[in-house]
């Protein structure tokens, strides 16, 4: 490929579209694994949260349900495996890494089974109508998109601020510091991390439903295959900030949509060495912000009421 | 509502804790068991038949424990270190890899190589592999502080499709009609039957011996003292001189070598050579396993038995019930979270 190829390419409204819509996920992922970190959880649930999502969002709009209705869904299945991670790693101060596997795999697991027990028989996967397109809107890269992409998008501002500029969001990130802080200010730790893990779950449950009923029209076994690991490494590459979790995962989704392009223009190199790239780049990004990350002190540890 | 810790350990709350657990999660699973509308009683008839009913059952059950044991005894040893690797599977792929490209070099002949040098030198090849993947992540966080969750979930991702590259390139078994698989072994690089006209293969006996191996060492030398302690809190381990970084390189060679020996012992054992799917999740389930033994090298053994004849029971159970065999992944997520909660209760209570 050649740099007119590149130039193009870039100038391609399509490209740019592809971009978005791979961010997409990643961004609601990100956000709620944000919330929860921020408030000193680790959840490693998200990958099974998405695919719970993703099934729980397609089989409610399957069953004749509205689109939001799915989505609706898919975030209340996402907040009852979140309610169940804190309830074993805040109420039980379990370990964080184990419980959150142990979500990824009931969750993967109790929606495989879910799917194969109300369809015992279906080769391909039944398909519903998902999002339209907002074309309406005459701006060329996000007429292309659904309103699922449009929230996401909000979404970003709204918990920057919720975060920075309310009691509740100071509250959070302090529980997230200095546990014991909060409790003298006679603030239920508890509490405040239960609903951060319940209402991040919730957005991660959203993340996988667009993968139904946006970007698909099924739901696929694999079908998240490591988003919500990617979720989990862009949480630290942005520091924890909401606006730069945005980015990292525009950054993500750019390269993952110019690794598809070149894949389909460049012979000769294995299409593998071009799926690598997007995950061998998060590690290098990594490593890049390592040394000058600032995790919430309190991340992965467990409090215990009167327990120093 | 808070968490005491009981001042006097119950022995009956700790005897009776799994079996608090197993019940509660057989409770759980019965009702998914309804909700598919299969007869209960039968459904779980068949899943022990299944997995532990008959000569069969027992030889399926325990060629599919061998690779869960390895991979288990790797994530005990590293958890116990607080070293989070989750990247067994990649290291096992990684393991069968180097195994495959070692022994079955020069189209599957291996040059002619007598088999007693071949032999060592795939099981170091894959060994090594499993132990370097596990090196990079661990030097990256002990020298730069990068958390090894996040580095070894994507190398798993990373490594499948190096896998995937080899197998539709140089490592490709040319006679194998576009079928992504490697060349295969030779038959004297295999390991034995240990029971005849079974599965079951002497790579059982590999990982019975390293569970025996790694207890002792984990319990009676000063290395398992100093693993221990760096697990406990590594800042105190590191103030009264035992060496953290080095002791966590130590204990990435052998958390990422034995899964990367399971890849081995795989090919060598049941396959024959590699493909893309021959491990369903393996490397995850160790971890399972691991946690569901508290850690403990022999129990391990016991739990990755367990956790075979789930597996291997819920597969010959939905042959005759309309029941899908991911039932058995649920068993076996359910079994670890209540687990969990069991020991935790044997050890604190809920106080007002």
């Amino acid at each position: 490929m050649t740099g007119a190829d590149l130039v193009a390419l870039f100038a391609n409204a399509d490209f740019w579209s592809a971009v978005l819509r791979i961010a997409t996920p990643l961004i609601f992922g990100t956000l709620g694994a944000l919330l929860c970190e921020r408030a000193g959880v680790l959840n490693l649930g998200i990958e099974g949260i998405m695919v719970a999502g993703a099934f729980a969002g397609w089989l409610a709009v399957y069953q004749g349900a509205s689109l939001w209705t799915g989505v609706a869904a898919a975030a209340l299945a996402g907040a009852a495996f979140g309610l169940l991670h804190a309830l074993l790693t805040v109420s039980l101060a379990l370990s964080q890494h184990v419980s959150g596997l142990g979500i990824t795999l009931f969750a993967t697991s109790a929606s495989y089974f879910a799917y194969r027990v109300t369809f015992p028989n279906v080769s391909t996967p039944p398909t519903i109508r998902p999002f339209a397109e907002l074309s309406a809107i005459p701006i060329p890269v996000l007429a292309s998109q659904t309103a699922l992409t449009w929230a996401a998008l909000v979404a970003v501002p709204i918990i920057a601020w919720m975060l920075y500029r309310t009691p509740l969001g100071l509250a959070l990130r302090m529980v997230g510091e200095n546990p014991a802080a909060v409790e003298g200010q006679g603030i239920d730790v508890v509490r405040l991390r239960t609903g951060a893990v319940v209402a991040g779950s919730a957005l991660m449950g959203v993340a996988g439903a667009f993968l139904t009923l946006s970007a698909f029209n099924a739901f696929y076994f694999n079908m998240v295959n490591g988003r919500g690991w990617i979720c989990i490494a862009l949480v630290v590459f942005a520091g924890w900030r909401p606006g730069k979790a945005l980015a990292g995962a525009l950054l993500f989704a750019f390269f993952d949509a110019l690794q598809l392009r070149l894949q389909q223009q460049a012979g000769g190199i294995p299409y593998q060495l071009y799926l690598m790239a997007p995950y061998l780049l998060s590690i290098a990004a990594l490593v890049v912000v390592a040394r000058r990350a600032t995790y919430p002190q309190a991340l992965m540890k467990p409090w215990r009421k009167g327990e120093r | 509502m808070r968490l005491e810790a009981r001042a006097h350990r119950s022995r009956v709350a700790i005897v009776v804790a799994p079996f608090a657990a197993i019940a509660f999660t057989l409770g759980v699973t019965m009702l998914l068991v309804a909700w598919a509308g299969a007869p209960i009683g039968q459904t779980y008839a068949l899943m022990f038949d299944g997995g532990f009913g008959s000569r069969f059952a027992w030889s399926e059950t325990l060629t599919r424990a061998t690779p869960l044991m390895l991979t288990g005894l790797s994530a005990a040893v590293a958890f116990r270190a607080r070293l989070w690797n989750i990247g067994a599977e990649g290291q096992l792929y990684a393991g069968a890899l180097a195994a495959v490209a070692v022994g079955g070099l020069h189209g599957g002949s291996g040059f002619g190589v007598p088999a007693a040098v071949l032999f060592p030198a795939m099981l170091g090849a894959a060994v090594l592999a499993g132990a370097v993947l596990l090196l990079i992540p661990t030097l990256l966080r002990t020298r730069f502080g990068v958390d090894e969750v996040v580095t070894t979930l994507l190398l798993n991702f990373i490594v499948l499709l190096f896998v995937s590259m080899m197998l539709d390139g140089p490592m490709k078994d040319p006679t194998a009609l576009g079928w992504p698989q490697s060349v295969a072994l030779r038959d004297d690089l295999q390991l034995d039957r240990l029971i005849a006209r079974t599965r079951v293969h002497t790579g059982l006996v590999y990982a019975a011996v390293l569970a025996a191996v790694l207890a002792f060492v984990m319990r009676a030398t000063t290395f398992g003292f100093e693993v221990r302690a760096v697990g406990a809190n590594a800042r105190a381990a590191a103030f009264v001189g035992i060496p953290v970084a080095r002791t966590m390189a130590v204990v990435a060679l052998i958390s990422g070598g034995l899964a990367g020996l399971a890849g081995a012992i795989e090919v060598a054992g049941r396959t024959g050579y590699v493909t893309l799917d021959m491990s369903p999740g393996y490397g995850y389930s160790g971890i399972v396993i691991a946690m569901l033994a508290g850690l403990n090298p022999l129990g391990v053994l016991v739990a990755a038995i367990f956790v075979a004849g789930v597996l291997v029971g819920a597969d010959s159970m939905s042959r005759g019930v309309a029941v899908p065999t991911y039932i058995a992944d649920v068993i076996v997520a359910v079994s670890l979270v209540s687990m969990l909660v069991a020991t935790l209760f044997a050890r604190y209570r809920l106080r007002r």
